[in-house]
């Protein structure tokens, strides 16, 4: 794929690549018209039903972009990702119904929860990579549900843990639609500008070279574990967050709302958006939760849909939606005409 | 002149396989100490022990005064020894100044508070890896490229944008191996005249090279490895007469 894309390089920009330059020279007033826009959609749209997808469809943009935190920046390949989410869902339900903690003290704790847990797996897991760290990521993450399901003097077992208090601010509670809206949409911005900030410093630029090639960067210096593990709990903490706002809004919560389905529908989102961007987990988590609805008739065949989307992805562009410099047709058509040599040694 | 890395007697066998056999080196301070051999002659493997990547089933390795046997290789780097690679190994998919800022990883501190509020300390380290990597890229000529996808560069210039990410640690010996796989006779030229120059402003360099032409008219002192074992050592011309190393690199002649 490398190859394929020098080749286009040399002859020149695509339309995408135009269209894409032009939104990083504004870039500045594309968040602040999003950020308008995200404000003034519940207000045009009053109706609790589409509301209520809305704030989903902002659960789901939290999970994603903090599961592209870790899939999409250190490369580690993270696909039990439901289970950080549930342990936020769970510290914050559990603490909050027995002893009424409030939901704004919560939230970093149960951030914190979560963290650690992820500090916790990813202390066996740093010697894996790909598929091996995958597989014990997935096991992880069965295992936190299943001990939800079986810890039941605590969690209730599968009967789940109902009438999880609201948030509430100076004994004032924001249990309309609209504050929740607005919760989820602050928390979603301070982690998109908090991960923005770390990106682009040394941390980002470490997790970005091991995820490039993980030797080479040992031998500059970069501490490899250290920032293995420190990013797995940066992505899990951001799950946890997302547990705790999902348990309050919910408030009701059972081990069946973290299973592994859970886990692929974020991954899912993070590869059509597009790992390794902001922008892209947003843009995935808004895809697939418009697709969720507009599919709600045919049941479990939503599965398939999505499984063949994430394959055509995979095929078409790799990159996701965005993050990709060339348009597919462009890049397949520039393809036939012009094979590099170095390309048809690579093909052959 | 001071000794500022020493194998004594450094073996790593793979199984039965002695890829290192009970080598000795010292580099001096300020020298360019060239290492070459036959195709597997345990050139790489030597430099992978020296460098961290490997420990040494026996033997130890010294590096400014201090054993450095079974550090790892972040830990090496950070003593002031940097590496390139036979095959290119640069993050192929990020630009070229942000391939060099991480080079200055070890130099700057910056955590996850600093990076959050944008403290003093972040902007300090921002500026520092950025200006630094720029006057890197000036003085080897590549400032124009800082923007590029590292990965689209050409050949020969990855090469260098990776010796130049290596001099970003402040390294006070430069491990080469095989610089000049793949280049063309120009490039190769230029690249000498690159490291020549690296050496008289200050850097210790050790070189692995197959270009005899390269490192004849570039090393001070040449090893020869053959086999796992060093057979010899010298000025580069003792080495062309050595009858050893003709012997490792033509065969013996025939006795009629």
């Amino acid at each position: 794929m490398k190859k394929t894309k020098e080749a286009t390089l040399a002859n020149g920009q695509s339309r995408t690549d135009k269209i894409i330059g032009f939104i990083t020279a504004h870039k500045i007033w594309f968040i602040i018209l999003a950020i308008a826009a995200a404000i003034l959609l519940p207000v045009i749209v009053t109706s609790s039903y589409y509301r209520a997808i809305f704030i989903k469809t902002l659960i789901y943009a939290l999970l994603a972009s903090s599961l592209n935190a870790i899939n999409g920046y250190s490369g580690q390949f993270n696909i039990g990702h439901a289970g950080f989410y549930c342990i936020g869902a769970y510290t914050y339900a559990i603490i909050a119904t027995r002893w009424g903690v409030n939901f704004f003290v919560m939230l970093p704790v149960a951030g914190i929860a979560a963290g650690l847990a992820g500090y916790i797996i990813s202390l066996p897991t740093l010697r894996l990579k790909g598929m091996y760290l995958a597989m014990v990521t997935m096991g992880a993450g069965e295992v936190i549900r299943l001990i939800a399901i079986s810890w039941r003097s605590v969690t209730k077992g599968n009967n789940g843990i109902s009438a999880i208090p609201a948030p509430s601010i100076f004994g004032y509670k924001l249990s309309s639609l609209l504050n929740y809206y607005y919760i989820i949409l602050v928390l979603l911005i301070i982690m998109l500008f908090l991960t923005y900030r770390v990106i682009n410093s040394r941390i980002g630029r470490a997790w970005m070279s091991i995820r490039e090639d993980q030797n080479a960067s040992a031998f500059l210096g970069v501490e490899i574990k250290r920032y293995k593990s420190n990013n797995f709990v940066y992505g899990a903490f951001w799950a946890g967050i997302a547990g705790c706002f999902a348990a309050a809004f919910f408030q009701y919560i059972q081990p069946e709302l973290f299973n592994f389905t859970r886990s692929t529908e974020i991954l899912s989102m993070v590869i059509l958006g597009g790992q390794g961007t902001l922008v892209g987990p947003l843009l995935g988590a808004f895809t697939v939760s418009f697709l969720t609805e507009v599919l709600r008739f045919s049941d479990q065949f939503r599965l398939i849909i999505y499984a063949i989307l994430i394959i055509l992805m995979m095929w078409f562009r790799p990159q996701g939606l965005v993050g990709a410099k060339h348009s597919v047709l462009a890049k397949r058509l520039e393809i036939k005409k012009h094979k590099t040599p170095a390309e048809k040694k690579v093909t052959r | 002149m001071s000794i500022l890395l020493e194998a004594k007697q450094v073996s790593k066998f793979f199984g039965g396989v002695k890829a290192v056999n009970q080598v000795d080196m010292q580099i001096e301070k300020g020298e360019i100490f060239g290492i070459i051999g036959p195709n597997g002659a345990g050139k790489t493997t030597f430099f992978n022990v020296i460098s961290g990547l490997y420990t040494p089933t026996s033997g130890d390795i010294w590096f400014k005064g201090e054993k450095i046997t079974g550090l790892i290789p972040e830990q090496v780097a950070k003593m002031g020894m940097a590496r390139t690679f036979q095959n290119i190994r640069l993050f192929v998919n990020m630009s070229v100044a942000d391939n060099i800022k991480i080079g200055f990883h070890t130099r700057t501190k910056t955590n996850f508070a600093d990076a959050f509020v944008h403290s003093r300390r972040y902007k300090d380290d921002e500026k520092f890896a950025t200006q630094k990597s720029l006057e890197l890229l000036e003085e080897v000529g590549l400032s124009e490229y800082s923007q590029y996808q590292a990965g689209k560069l050409a050949y020969g210039t990855q090469r260098k944008v990776e010796i130049v990410r290596a001099l970003a640690l402040n390294p006070e010996i430069l491990l080469l191996d095989e610089p000049a796989a793949g280049m063309n006779p120009a490039e190769t030229e230029s690249l000498m005249c690159f490291v020549k120059e690296l050496n008289q402003s200050g850097y210790t360099v050790a070189v692995i090279e197959h270009d005899m032409k390269f490192i004849m008219n570039l090393c001070d002192r040449i090893m020869v490895l053959d086999h796992g074992t060093k057979i010899a050592e010298g000025l580069p011309e003792e080495i062309k007469d050595d009858q050893n190393v003709i012997e490792a690199y033509f065969g013996s002649k025939a006795v009629i």
